[in-house]
Order: C-alpha cells, then sequence, then structure tokens
C-alpha cells in the first residue's frame, strides 16, 4: 500500500513548521512519528496534499523538570516516556501508560505529541494526560494557548487543534508518591485497548483524595469517569464501595461495539477494569488478576 | 526529493517520491529483499530494521523520514563470511519455519541484545511483541534468542557453555504441530 502523492516539508523550527502551516492551510497535516498518520495514508484514509514532518524539529523533544510540573515536548516518543527516570520517579502514570502502547517497534517511532493530536478514542496516552489534567500548548503564528487536556478531545479523532496550530508541549502535574495505574485490556499485546482505564489517587489518612479516572476505548473520545471519582472521594476505598462504583461506572455511557468486541461485552469488560484499577491504587486485593 | 542514508555501513544517495516507504527505498532502490513486507499494515514486524540503533518498522517509515540516518538491514548483519551470533543461533535453535518473519525478528533481537545483553525470556517475548510469526508459536525463536545472548558478539566460539544440546529435546511446547490457538499464549501475557 502506498499514499497518495504529496509533498513534504521538513521544518527545522517550530517557528518554521507555524509559518509553513499559516501558508498551507487546512490541505497539510502534521507528522511526527507517523505510526498513526502513515497508517492512514496508506490505506488512503487520509491524504493530504502536504505533510508537514516534525521530526527535523530537534527543539521539540525534552522532558524537563518544572518544579510542580513535568515539560514534555510534543516529539518525545513512547519508548522515551517509559524509560524516563524523571517520570517514573514524578508522574509515573505516563510511562505506564506508554508503555503499554503498540509493541517496541511502534514505541520507538510514535510520539507523545502524535498520539494526543491524533485524538484516536482508544489511546492510551490520550486517558494518561485527561487523568492527570495535563495541560497542552498549542503554538501558531497567532500566538500560543493553552489547553487542558479536559478540553482537548472533541470526539473521534477530532480536538481542538486548528489545521494551524501545532501541539508543542505537554505539561503533566509532578505527582511523586501518588499511587497511579493503567489497566489495558486488549486481544494482544500490540492492540488498541478494548479498554483502557488510567487513575491517579493519593491516599490521605485511609480516604482516597483528589482521585481522576480517564477512560479509552469503550466510546468515540476517552472520557473522564465524573461518577467514580464522586463516588471514592474522600472515602476508604474498600471492596464493597469500589464493586459498586465500578458497577455503575458505566451507567450513561454510549459503549461502542465492532467486530473487536460487542457493546454488551465492552461494557462488562469497562466495570471490571474499573474495578481493578480501584484495587491498585487502592493496594486492595481481589479475586486473581489474569494478566492481559 | 534527494535522501542520503547509511545503510549497512555504506552511503547510499538517491531521488525518492515523498511517498516512497523505506521498506521500499531498502528493497527496490538499494536492492536488499532481506527485508519482507509481510502485513504492510504495521502489524506483523517482518519489515523490522535498525534505524539509529532503534528497531523501527521500514513499512511505517518514508524514505525522507530516513534521510540522514544510519540503517541496518539483515543483509548487514553478517561480518564477511561470519553470521551474527543472533543468525546463527537461530539457526542451532531452529528458531525457523517457514522463515517469513525470520528478518524482522533478527533484527529486534539484535536491537535487544544491544540494549540488554543477557535478557530474562520475558524481556525476550517482550521485545518481540512487534513481530508476528504464523508458524512457529515462538517458543524456539524465544530459546535462539536465549541462546544468542550467550554466544560472543565477535562472531567466535560461545561466550559461555550452551544449556542445552541443539535440537528439538526439551522444547515440546513449542512443537509446530501445536494448535494455532495456543499462539496469543505464547506472547506470555
Amino acid at each position: 500500500m502506498t499514499p497518495e502523492r504529496f509533498e513534504y516539508v521538513a521544518p527545522a523550527s517550530l517557528d518554521e513548521a507555524t509559518s509553513t502551516l499559516r501558508d498551507l492551510g487546512d490541505e497539510a497535516k502534521v507528522m511526527a512519528g507517523g505510526q498513526s498518520l502513515l497508517s492512514l495514508m496508506k490505506l488512503r484514509l487520509a491524504s493530504p496534499r502536504y505533510v508537514v514532518d516534525l521530526g527535523r524539529v530537534p527543539a521539540l523533544n525534552y522532558i524537563r523538570d518544572e518544579g510542580d510540573a513535568i515539560a514534555i515536548g510534543a516529539l518525545v516518543t513512547y519508548a522515551e516516556l517509559k524509560a524516563s527516570a524523571l517520570l517514573r520517579e514524578r508522574c509515573a502514570l505516563l510511562p505506564r501508560a506508554a508503555s503499554v502502547v503498540g509493541d517496541v517497534q511502534v514505541r520507538n517511532r510514535g510520539t507523545i505529541g502524535g498520539a494526543l493530536a491524533h485524538a484516536d478514542p482508544a489511546g492510551d496516552l490520550c486517558a494518561a494526560v485527561l487523568a492527570l489534567d495535563a495541560r497542552l500548548k498549542l503554538v501558531s503564528t497567532r500566538g500560543e494557548r493553552w489547553v487542558w487536556a479536559g478540553e482537548f478531545f472533541l470526539g473521534m479523532y477530532a480536538s481542538v487543534l486548528e489545521p494551524d496550530e501545532v501541539l508543542a508541549e505537554i505539561r503533566v502535574p509532578a505527582i511523586a508518591g501518588w499511587r497511579c495505574a493503567y489497566l489495558k485490556a486488549a486481544r494482544r499485546p500490540s492492540d488498541f485497548a478494548l479498554v483502557g482505564v488510567a487513575v491517579r489517587c493519593r491516599i490521605d489518612g485511609r480516604a482516597c483524595a483528589d482521585l481522576a479516572m480517564a477512560i479509552t476505548g469503550v466510546s468515540d473520545r476517552v472520557f473522564r469517569a465524573r461518577s467514580v471519582e464522586e463516588a471514592l472521594n474522600g472515602r476508604e476505598l474498600e471492596t464493597a464501595l469500589i464493586e459498586e462504583t465500578a458497577s455503575r461506572s458505566m451507567d450513561g455511557v454510549d459503549v461502542s461495539g465492532d467486530i473487536h468486541a460487542s457493546s454488551e461485552y465492552r461494557t462488562h469488560l469497562a466495570r471490571v477494569y474499573v474495578s481493578r484499577a480501584i484495587r491498585a491504587v487502592g493496594a486492595i486485593s481481589g479475586p486473581p488478576t489474569p494478566s492481559v | 526529493m534527494r535522501i542520503r542514508v547509511r545503510l549497512n555501513g555504506r552511503t547510499v544517495e538517491h531521488d525518492v517520491e515523498p511517498r516512497l516507504l523505506l521498506v521500499h527505498f531498502i528493497r527496490q532502490v538499494a536492492r536488499l529483499t532481506g527485508t519482507h513486507v509481510g502485513c504492510d499494515t504495521g502489524n506483523c514486524g517482518a519489515c523490522t530494521v535498525l534505524v539509529e540503533g532503534k528497531a523501527v518498522k521500514s513499512c511505517l517509515m518514508l524514505a525522507v523520514q530516513a534521510d540522514g540516518k544510519d540503517i541496518v538491514t539483515i543483509e548487514g548483519l553478517a561480518n564477511g563470511g561470519g553470521l551474527h551470533p543472533v543468525q546463527r543461533a537461530f539457526i542451532e535453535k531452529f528458531g525457523v519455519q517457514c522463515g517469513y518473519c525470520t528478518p524482522g525478528m533478527i533484527m529486534s533481537a539484535c536491537a535487544l541484545l544491544a540494549s540488554i545483553p543477557s535478557p530474562s525470556e520475558f524481556e525476550v517475548r517482550e521485545a518481540l511483541e512487534g513481530n508476528l510469526c504464523m508458524c512457529t508459536g515462538y517458543e524456539q525463536i524465544v530459546d535462539a534468542i536465549l541462546h544468542a545472548s550467550t554466544l560472543d558478539r565477535g562472531h567466535g566460539g560461545p561466550r559461555r557453555a550452551p544449556q542445552a544440546p541443539h535440537g528439538r529435546l526439551g522444547h515440546g511446547p513449542g512443537d509446530p504441530g501445536r494448535a494455532s490457538g495456543t499462539t496469543e499464549a505464547g506472547h506470555g501475557r
């Protein structure tokens, strides 16, 4: 399979990238690692006239300690997230989610910026940044703006990113010592999530606090599990509460069904994984958990 | 667009269409057909090559994205007449059945052993999650890579004595006759 013909532009700086995008308008598509976009182009589900490759903008590849936050350049790969000692210590949810994206080869090429801009409804990192309340820096020749992850995703493969904007940086809170988990159900290790649950919280005395949960793979976009958050925050995580909360976690959610999993099966799977994710952060053992 | 890459230590320069995939550059322009096209959808890993030392799927990369990079394909492993230890290990441990996935498997194994010289079985299986084999059930492939980790990188003799004699002995669970449904269990996760 070969993509349709396109013109290739490889800017050397972010400024050059944004002015290129301003000039080319919505006929251009930004490529980072290409692990999603190139697949779509080969299937001819996407046929941009111009491909603007950010791969030659080294200034977008960094993981930086900013005190109460960690700044991550858009071109940081999944493999780099997974290996980052800084993130493992101070924001472990992100490397955990990154470590189960695709496979080794995909993680060597695919980037955090590409993953978020692609806004895949089953994206692992989309759930992680949403649960983390990350902030995203969008840059264009018109200036820069910061949006919360919660405002970024609009629907299936849709985000607030304008055609002339580049997602340049992701800022996640430094939450060393917090509990976090990313649990993913997939048919094979390199597959997309049928269900992915990202959760972080801290334990204040016996009660759980600042718990945030985001779910991917079950709907047309990643979403925050508000009912779970409301039910658990300020409460002690114990089995009966967890089970009751998980059993109601998919109420009101329009759960998708496809050839990989029916809506009913996915709903069941989501409840089970919500329960397991809460048990994981609560350090509460449950029924034996088969590894997936 | 003119690109120039280091391919197995040799500089290759050529005009390419932006839409040319790296795998087709390698196979059709450089005429190195050891890198295989399996699924062509980024799933199977048969087209795995090393770019700047990292395993990537060459069907999910444009040739123009490889401009200025160092690429190693299966043809770049043998040193003169001597096979690379990973290649030797695949022969000695029968890590091959139909052979279609083998170049990709070996490149992934080389990337693994370059970063983790003595991997655990789990690490080997994790390193192979992007390489699909429809024949073997993975057992002999995993054995081969574990065996390769005991071999000397200098293409000489073993660094330490191999733990098991060659052949299928002790490899029962990986017999090719196994039901295909057990292939997934071979991933161990």
